[in-house]
């Protein structure tokens, strides 16, 4: 009836396994308490849970990613205090709690911070920046959120129900085979990742017919913002690389499930097949997360040195560059895998030759600022902290590309060192630099400035402490994901590192305390003219919040910095002689549905609840098709209801001045 | 009907289908990509056997010379069933609807009997690494042309139903490339699996 699921899965056989799994289960509830003493449920369900709007997604999204940035900086401070006090003991976790901790540290990192996080910021301002009303599937997006959500949940349910997979967020074979592994853990992890890679595969489809197709009239593809062609290129990616570790996960599931002999030591496996198969997903992937992080910077440097973009053609270019080169470098994850000294050469100067386009972008932005009239806003600090960082990490990462070295310095701290100095600078830097850029935007007020500015501080701080360390360990021939160790001399590093996680730590508080902050003074501080940071783009020619046509009137576009050559015309702000009917998608529950079942689905495939494997499956396929057989999918909003809301834009736009 | 005729809405549903079928388009250019995944797999598996049978004991070329000849014979019934969209003709296009699910119902009933002797010799897919490669190639397509089985009962249906609407004829659409597309993937599979096994 229950599968392999019984009462010996809860946690009691630890003390902290049990204390993480009572503050998910608290949390959960907290949440519950508090919507319902607000008397939320209603509000929520019908106009966010059941929403196809893109904005209301893309928040839904984000808000998903920084939960769960929260759960995974909880899973690093666990390792750095480990590491810490580790020397010569068993520290304060054993060892396959720390390894449960490292592996679930990355998985939720990647899949369910970064990925939301980008798909989200994506979502909010990729339709307004290219003039349009919404994406082009809105069910679909939908969707595709709630199965990340899916695979997020199963990530979290691992903590309270089973354990979560020691193997490592790569999840290699043979360890992470049946053989090696026979508990849950592994099913945990394949399974998150499978729904939400599908959900991942859909949202690029979505996003590249979006931009393709939607463009407002005179939105030539050379005209499209940074961002706009950094989210097409990552777009690309994720339909065509996802299906990778759809496939390299799949077949490790059918391993473990029917027995086969894919990756296994014996009976013909070869487990080097999966490794190949995981990292034609993870390299890409890597560009799918930093791609859009550097079209925010574009935007961002742009916006706040008041400058036109240096060298757009160039940036655009090497875009275009990065996304075709990210499918020829896989190999170098694993050069010490025993290929020839031919494949490794080709993979080595082939990594080598990625970092020139990305080496373009960085004078794109310095020239961008030279002689600009910068204005420190958070967003721009975390452009400028991230430029220095990264030149280190991306040299860093030349000094990897080299295979002999890359020999030496293979799985030690160094190589953790350095893929933190890409992702943190590169890819969250740049997504925290989009939240504090567009958060006016997506909710009508202002961002609190001083405690953005202290979250950057404290991050980058809390950066180079925590990192710069494991590069000098990994020299000294650390090995990463290390339980305990003998060498004394290694320990001060570690504390050093620990202490970084602790600043970090702060800028997370620092974080908090800036949603609170702008909560509380949001009535002094609406943006009424939609227009906070006399912006260049689209989507600041709209009101903040944006109404949900976005547009009540189809702009139609000059230039690249098209709103900057509207307000300079003199032509924005311009009201039509009379506004028309807008058709708008209704909002349907069966995009929840389709996650919540999915979710089952997962549960029950991980704890071999076969019944209920079909029942969900046999639900999630039930309301595809009902939807899918559904023609009528809009309402229509009349003129009138139109006039009414831009009526009142405007009254409030003259009533600030 | 030109384009300065048509009404907004007329307009509108027009982008929608192509919006829709581009998006198609993408989604089966990253089936390819699985595709493409599984013939490598399956390619560098072959010397897997692990002393078990290898593909020239195993492979029956009458039986998949009948499954290609169903399936490439149901792509050209559904490239009648497409015609008949453009033409109007609702009956005739259920008739060769019901034509392509019967071609397609024969092939998938032919490959599950494969499937199953092979598993009864005790060549099933647990057996070696070789032999899960090629369950699991053959068998994603199988499940392929069994979701193509299911939307084609459903498309059916909303002909009969709804008419030849638009956004009808236009999931018609779509459900033609996915069958043709499945057809290369066939070929695919013929010329890689099959014929080397037995040559």
């Amino acid at each position: 009836m229950f599968g392999k699921l019984t009462i010996e899965a809860l946690p009691f056989y630890s003390p902290i396994a049990a204390g993480g799994a009572a503050v998910t289960v608290g949390g959960a509830l907290l949440v519950a308490v508090v919507l319902t003493y607000l008397k939320a449920w209603k509000y929520l369900w019908t106009d966010w849970l059941t929403s196809v709007d893109h904005k209301r997604i893309g928040v839904m999204y984000i808000v998903l990613a920084l939960i769960m940035l929260l759960r995974g900086f909880v899973d690093a401070l666990m390792m750095r205090a480990q590491q810490a006090m580790a020397l010569n003991s068993g520290g304060y976790l054993p060892p396959e709690h720390f390894d449960q901790i490292f592996s679930s540290h990355g998985t939720i990192m990647i899949f369910f911070m970064a990925m939301p996080f980008m798909t989200g910021l994506i979502n909010v301002i990729v339709p307004l920046q290219i003039g349009t009303r919404d994406v082009a599937f809105p069910w679909l997006n939908a969707v595709s959120l709630w199965l990340s959500a899916a695979g997020a949940a199963l990530v979290m349910v691992s903590l309270v129900i089973g354990k979560f997979s020691t193997a490592g967020w790569t999840g290699y074979p043979p360890y992470s085979g049946i053989e090696y592994n026979p508990g849950v853990g592994v099913d945990y992890w394949i399974w998150a990742i499978l729904i939400s890679g599908v959900g991942s595969t859909m949202s690029g489809i979505n996003f590249i017919v979006t931009i393709l197709k939607r463009r407002a009239p005179g939105m030539t593809l050379m005209r499209m913002t940074p961002f706009v062609w950094t989210a097409l290129v990552a777009s690309v990616l994720m339909a065509f690389a996802f299906p990778a570790i759809t496939v390299a996960c799949g077949l490790l599931a059918l391993d473990r499930l029917a027995g086969m002999h894919f990756f296994t030591n014996a009976h013909g496996g070869n487990m080097m097949n999966y490794v190949n198969l995981f990292w034609i997903w993870g390299h890409p992937e890597v560009y799918i997360l930093i791609l859009p992080a550097f079209g925010i910077f574009s935007e961002v440097v742009s916006t706040f040195s008041r400058k036109r973009l240096f060298g757009y053609e160039s940036l655009v270019y090497a875009t275009a560059a990065i996304g075709i080169l990210s499918f020829t470098v896989w190999l170098h994850h694993f050069f010490t895998m025993g290929s020839s000294a031919g494949v490794n050469a080709f993979f080595g100067v082939m990594t080598m030759i990625i970092a020139v386009p990305t080496g373009v972008k960085v004078f794109n932005w310095l020239l961008t600022m030279y002689r600009g009239r910068i204005e420190f806003h958070p967003s721009m600090m975390w452009s400028i902290g991230f430029i220095v960082t990264f030149v280190i990490g991306g040299m860093t990462g030349v000094l990897l590309a080299i295979p002999p070295a890359d020999f030496l310095m293979h799985n030690t701290t160094f190589l953790v060192a350095h893929f933190h100095n890409m992702i943190i600078p590169g890819v969250l830097f740049g997504y925290l630099a989009g939240y504090m850029y567009w958060f006016p935007k997506a909710f009508g007020f202002a961002f609190n400035r001083g405690w953005g500015l202290g979250a950057f501080w404290c991050w980058i701080i809390g950066f180079y402490l925590a990192f710069m360390p494991l590069y000098l360990l990994g020299l000294k021939g650390m090995p990463r994901r290390m339980e305990t160790y003998n060498d004394p001399t290694w320990q001060p590093y570690l504390l050093v590192a620990a202490s970084g996680a602790l600043v970090v730590l702060c800028g997370i508080g620092c974080m908090v305390m800036q949603l609170y902050a702008s909560l509380r003074d949001r009535n002094k501080t609406r943006d009424l003219t939609g227009d906070p940071f006399d912006g260049r783009t689209l989507e600041w020619s709209t009101s903040s919040p944006p109404p949900p046509y976005n547009f009540a009137v189809i702009p139609t576009v000059g230039d690249r910095e098209a709103f900057l050559e509207m307000k300079e015309k003199g032509v924005a702000y311009q009201r039509p002689a009379r506004y028309e009917a807008i058709r708008i998608p209704s909002n349907t529950p069966i995009g929840v549905i389709v996650g919540a079942f999915a979710f089952v689905l997962g549960f029950a495939m991980v704890w071999h609840i076969w019944w209920l494997v079909l029942a969900s499956g046999a639900v999630v396929f039930a309301a595809v098709i009902v939807r899918s057989s559904n023609d009528d999918q809009e309402f229509t909003m009349s003129a009138a209801e139109v006039k009414a809301i831009e009526d009142e834009r405007f009254r409030l736009m003259g009533s600030r001045s | 009907m030109s384009i300065a005729h048509m009404s907004e809405h007329e307009r509108e549903e027009i982008e929608t289908h192509e919006q829709r079928a581009l998006g198609f388009w993408l989604y089966l250019m990253g089936d390819a990509v699985i595709f493409a995944l599984l013939f490598a797999t399956y390619a560098i598996m072959i010397p897997g056997t692990d002393g078990g049978p290898t593909g020239k004991q195993l492979f029956d070329l009458n039986n998949a010379a009948i499954e290609t000849g169903l399936l490439l014979v149901s792509s050209m019934t559904f490239g009648f069933a497409s015609l008949q969209v453009k033409a109007g003709n609702r009956g005739a296009v259920l008739a060769w609807l019901a034509t392509t699910f019967v071609l397609g119902a024969a092939f998938v009933f032919l490959e599950v009997r494969e499937f199953a002797g092979m598993i009864e010799q005790g060549a099933g897919p647990d057996r070696s690494g070789f032999l899960s490669a090629f369950f699991t190639l053959v068998g994603t397509h199988g499940v392929h042309v069994t979701m193509g089985l299911i939307w084609i009962v459903v498309l059916g249906a909303q002909v009969a139903l709804k008419g030849l609407t638009m956004p009808v004829a236009s999931r018609l659409h779509r459900l033609g490339l996915f069958w043709h597309f499945l057809d290369i993937a066939w070929v695919g599979i013929f010329s890689i699996v099959y014929l080397p096994g037995l040559l």
